[in-house]
């Protein structure tokens, strides 16, 4: 049999674009139960914690240091004026890009992947199952509740990533680099400071809402056993963070002005 | 009581195939209140597939299914056959993440908004009729053996009083005495709610302790069905063989 490679082409876009359907059909089900009644609120509050509180050691530290070595990169990249320079462009970079991405792709690690491994395992050992029998749809009782979690702590996160960043990046320059600390600190209020930490918040909750979607998604088609859940786990962390990246890119643009 | 009058679950030429794998080929079945139907059958001749398509968790490809009367053709009828049906599965498939209590009033707390001190107290009553006490109410279930988490799993199948109950394979990975006590707590449980029962099972002695009709799944469909009191001099070669668990026969073993 000879290869046609326009029908593997063919067959390789079939399956994008299913994919990419059934994905939207999950996502427009899962947002239709977090905006319409009933919430379990135990449930949210509970995935709050686990998706928020609990992550916070891993967003600081991630903050930290990317503040840190921001400003140093900065420093060494700038002859002149560097005092003014060095904290204008981190809280530029840390507010609008890499606090809220490289929060979001550490999240994807942690989040996405316990959440399709979590979900993974109660649809392989028959739990989505009992949950439809007993009435309860896994849309409302347990994505709903991951994502809206996800969606509303991720700003959070991301704002404490802001603050963390700039410590990072403050502690370097004062320490390493001779900078004058109250110098820095009024170099980055004065930078439209509300303007940049506003455009990340809301690429936060973007991100958060993707993180937790992925999670869910492909935990709920994982199939085949303990194999199924770690390829889940690993698809919903590729996933989310690919679409992360997109993304970003997209609301950067649209936000180019702000 | 079996009232053979009426007919509470009917399944009609069912077809369901997963890909090239045709596993149920026209299933018919039907039960009547009260009654105690087990059906048996090699491994992967879709036992499960058949309990899942009467509770709306596999769509036929074709065949109808009624629930007391009602063609199960819409969410809705769906909705309501889950309200008035209990299931325990192979595994229990209890939820990690909630202790038992909250697993076993699950629907009392999340359909019927019970308050969770009421939801505990009628918890820890079903337990009692299950012969587990109070103290594995605030247990997660994987700190409770086999044997107990089939209990658990009983008692959340039975808590809303329900009319019908499915059971798959309940005494799978049990030791012969433990899966004695659970045929025992079934039959006695079933009976006391007046409910009628499906059970799937390769177990000839939970078959001969819960059924009341046993009907064989092959290839796809019903072979032979009668009481269980037949099951030794049914005239089947089918039943015979696989009453006998022999290798030789018409039935070719899974392997």
């Amino acid at each position: 049999m000879i290869f046609n490679p326009f029908a593997a082409i063919g067959r390789a876009s079939m399956a994008a674009f299913s994919e990419i359907g059934r994905l939207a059909i999950f996502t427009g089900r899962v947002l239709l139960a977090c905006l319409t009644p009933p919430i379990y609120l135990r449930e949210f509050f509970s995935q709050c914690m686990k998706v928020g509180f609990f992550s916070l050691p891993v967003v600081g530290m991630t903050a930290v240091f990317i503040g840190a070595s921001l400003a140093l990169n900065i420093y060494v990249g700038t002859q002149f004026g560097a005092e003014q320079i060095v904290p204008t462009i981190s809280v530029i970079g840390i507010t609008r890009e890499l606090g809220p991405v490289l929060a979001a792709l550490m999240l994807a690690g942690r989040v996405s992947a316990g959440v399709a491994a979590e979900i993974g395992a109660m649809k392989v050992t028959e739990q989505i199952d009992a949950l439809h029998t007993l009435s309860a749809k896994p849309e409302r009782y347990l994505y709903a509740p991951r994502v809206l979690a996800a969606t509303l702590t991720m700003p959070i996160l991301v704002l404490i990533a802001d603050i963390v960043g700039l410590m990072g990046a403050w502690m370097i320059c004062v320490a390493a680099l001779d900078f004058s600390g109250p110098t820095f600190l009024r170099n980055v209020w004065q930078e439209n400071i509300y303007e940049n930490v506003s455009v990340g918040l809301i690429k936060a909750a973007v991100f958060g809402m993707i993180i937790a979607i992925m999670g869910c998604y492909q935990g709920s088609n994982s199939k085949g056993g303990a194999g199924g859940v770690g390829r889940a786990a690993t698809l919903a962390v590729v996933g989310a963070a690919v679409l992360i990246l997109a993304s970003n890119y997209v609301m950067t643009s649209m936000f180019a002005d702000t | 009581m079996t009232d053979n009058s009426k007919t509470l679950l009917e399944l009609r030429n069912i077809y369901k195939s997963f890909g090239p794998k045709h596993v149920l080929q026209g299933f018919d079945l039907s039960v009547a209140p009260g009654q105690s139907v087990v059906i048996i059958g090699g491994s992967g001749t879709g036992k499960s597939v058949s309990i899942k398509c009467a509770l709306g968790l596999l769509k036929p490809d074709s065949g109808e299914i009624y629930f007391d009367g009602e063609k199960q053709d819409s969410a809705k009828a769906v909705a309501r056959i889950r309200e008035r049906t209990g299931m325990l599965f192979q595994g229990g498939a209890l939820f990690d993440s909630l202790k038992v209590w909250e697993n076993v009033s699950f629907t009392l707390t999340q359909n019927q908004k019970m308050s969770r001190k009421d939801a505990r107290d009628a918890a820890i009553e079903t337990l009692k009729k299950v012969r587990l006490g109070a103290s594995v109410a605030d247990q997660r279930p994987a700190e409770l053996s086999g044997g107990m988490q089939k209990r658990v799993a009983l008692a959340r199948a039975i808590i809303s009083k329900p009319d019908l109950i499915f059971f798959d394979e309940p005494t799978t990975g049990l030791d012969p005495i433990t899966a004695d006590a659970v045929n025992d707590l079934i039959r006695e449980q079933v009976q006391a709610l007046g409910a009628a029962a499906v059970t799937i099972t390769h177990d000839m002695a939970s078959v001969r302790k819960i059924a009341d009709d046993v009907a064989m799944l092959y290839d796809g469909k019903i072979i032979w069905r009668g009481p269980v009191d037949r099951l030794d001099d049914s005239g089947n070669e089918y039943i015979d063989q696989f009453v006998h668990g022999r290798a030789d026969g018409p039935i070719q073993p899974s392997m």
